[in-house]
């Protein structure tokens, strides 16, 4: 296989949606250089991971297996991804933006001479590739100048657009790998999803050869800290608050504003890194995914890792006093001006209009 | 212990950025800078380590002469001394580039732990340090929020997605990205200001690091997002404004 590789991640046996995304971004790709796209999953057992993705994948699906793949580390699956592309030469190596790819990714690409384009939201003729530079405040286009696989990372939902509308043209929800039914593939739908139906998808296995003491790092497993009593997931309304709050004394402000809409109070990471809000009330990657039917930001400019959290939200407002922030490329109602005046005459405004 | 804390030199987080004329970079002459958050946390986490088990705190910085002032200000916080990489063109460096830089001032050094933060305020590519253990050959962690020394090496607190940790164990010399919240960071006291004026910068050219510059990947140029909605800026005092938001709140988004 020459063409483009997508390095599928997984989680509890089944495939993450944004590796699903980081397909459509290689099929995107796929389709722009009329090359073929297949795709890797790593374990130490991918059958049914493998038949997960044949159903989507229209070129080879590659099971990369080996017992030292059964728990994640930076150094088992780069030995192996680096085994698999030494092997199959892909032009491009496609891979989701998670906290795992950014673990082994950039040493990966390193260790063979390339450079990760990391966290991209765009790939245009060229290929150029477009990622947010200055905390989304711009945009910067990367061309890969080098010869050999150029590595590229996709971003949470950059892509999402590019799956759904894909994910449509399937007719069984079976075969899309965000149900939690176990896939019963590839008999039945691996032809939908490729016109004509001429899908042949190849699996194949892949052995890298790994010795246990070239694992350097011992992972533990995850855990949750604490008892969760805050679930932002399921909230209608939401207040949250950033970094233009200045100052502790000041939360209340947003909190009366919050009890007034009847919504859940939140934050962006910041407030809960100097711990003025509880980490569980934290939205953005590290924290929760909301999509509430409305979403205040007040003071928050709208970093990428906050953005990822809450723009699936209904409806999105800001009150930021610079007009220039992030946040106001997402929001559906702006207010550019001081919270400190805005925020009381808002909650005083709702006060009345709820009698 | 010996720590060296790789950090970076940001564009302050308030600053008004604009697009330069090349349209490659922003107009870098009228901004203020900063240091970047991340590496601040990874900085504290460095002295906390040495407060409790001794060593030394030694910081790395490559980039312009204006580097020199973030660097002071580590050094007032309580960094033991400083290796500065003067380096004019480091945004023509990609991340293998950048890292190769570091690296090679790593090096001879031999330290026991390398910490930076996970990734840069400007840049935000969050691979320097993974990147740098790849060329040193170390073990690494990413997302870091808690270290502690084991009799083997270390056992460090690890950020997963959708609040969920993990600890991870791994042995000496070793890199580690660090996630910010971890610690609550200090400020400089007077009598640090004062102290750094004495401490040691070593300088460095990053011509004579022998460091590969060409890139493998180029910022071809900068842009102003599109925005991904049409945002209605609802205008007037702050009265007039909270007025029609709860307008809008009441009869089109319909959650009053």
């Amino acid at each position: 296989m020459s063409g483009i590789l997508v390095v599928l991640e997984s989680r509890e046996g089944r495939i993450r949606g944004i590796g699903w995304e980081a397909l459509a971004a290689g099929q995107l790709l796929g389709a722009q250089l009329s090359m073929l796209v297949g795709a890797a999953v790593l374990g130490a057992d991918t059958e049914f991971l493998a038949a997960e993705a044949t159903a989507r994948v229209t070129g080879a699906v590659i099971r990369v297996e080996h017992p030292m793949l059964a728990q994640y580390t930076a150094d088992g699956f780069k030995l192996a991804l680096q085994q698999l592309i030494e092997k199959e030469g892909p032009a491009y190596v496609v891979l989701p933006h998670t906290y795992q790819v950014r673990d082994f990714a950039p040493a990966l690409a390193a260790r063979m001479g390339q450079v990760l384009v990391s966290d991209v939201v765009a790939i245009a003729d060229g290929p150029v590739f477009t990622r947010q530079l200055l905390q989304g405040r711009l945009n910067g286009v990367y061309r890969p100048a080098g010869a050999g696989p150029c590595f590229v990372s996709v971003q949470a939902g950059a892509f999402r657009n590019a799956w759904s509308a894909e994910k449509h043209e399937g007719s069984s929800e079976l075969c899309q790998g965000t149900t939690s039914v176990v896939p019963q593939i590839p008999q039945c739908e691996a032809g939908a999803l490729a016109p004509g139906g001429s899908v042949s998808t190849a699996i194949s296995v892949f052995a890298p050869t790994i010795d246990p003491a070239q694992i350097r790092t011992k992972p533990g497993e995850p855990f949750r800290a604490g008892a969760q009593t805050v679930d932002l997931g399921s909230a209608q309304l939401i207040v949250s608050v950033g970094r233009g709050i200045k100052e502790q004394d000041n939360i209340p402000l947003v909190q009366e504003l919050a009890t007034a809409l009847g919504a859940e109070l939140a934050a962006s990471r910041p407030i809960c890194d100097i711990g003025w809000l509880p980490m569980e009330r934290q939205v953005g990657s590290s924290g929760q995914t909301v999509s509430p039917k409305l979403y205040l930001a007040v003071g928050i400019s709208g970093a990428i890792q906050h953005l990822v959290g809450m723009k699936g939200s209904q409806c999105i407002v800001a009150i930021n006093k610079d007009p220039d922030a992030p946040i106001f490329e997402v929001a559906d109602y702006g207010i550019v001006g001081d919270l400190f005046e805005v925020v009381p005459a808002l909650t005083e405004a709702v006060k009345a209009a709820k009698g | 212990m010996k720590i060296i804390v790789a950090i970076k030199q940001v564009p302050d987080r308030d600053a008004q950025v604009r697009i330069d004329s090349s349209g490659k970079w922003i107009e870098e002459s009228d901004i203020q800078y900063a240091l970047n958050e991340p590496d601040a946390y990874a900085l504290e986490e460095a002295l906390q380590l040495k407060e409790k088990h001794g060593g030394e705190v030694v910081v790395l910085s490559a980039g312009p002469e204006r580097v020199g002032t973030t660097i002071r200000e580590t050094l007032a916080k309580g960094a033991d001394r400083a290796i500065s990489i003067a380096c004019d063109d480091l945004g023509n460096r990609d991340a293998l580039g950048v890292a190769r830089l570091l690296a090679a001032a790593i090096r001879p050094e031999n330290p026991d732990l390398i910490l930076t933060g996970l990734q840069s305020e400007d840049l935000g590519l969050g691979q320097t340090g993974v990147i740098v253990a790849e060329l040193l050959g170390l073990p690494h962690a990413t997302l870091i929020l808690h270290v502690e020394k084991s009799d083997s090496g270390l056992i460090v607190k690890r950020e997963l997605e959708e609040g969920w940790f993990q600890t991870v164990e791994l042995p000496t010399p070793a890199v580690l990205t660090m996630q910010s919240g971890g610690n609550k960071l200090r400020y400089a006291t007077l009598m640090g200001i004062k102290r750094a004026k004495t401490k040691e910068v070593r300088q460095l050219v990053a011509a004579d690091l022998g460091a590969e510059s060409a890139p493998v990947v180029a910022l071809e140029k900068v842009t102003l997002p599109q925005r991904q909605k049409s945002t209605q800026i609802l205008t007037g005092t702050p009265k007039e404004a909270a007025a029609a938001l709860v307008e809008k709140l009441k009869f089109e988004v319909r959650v009053l």
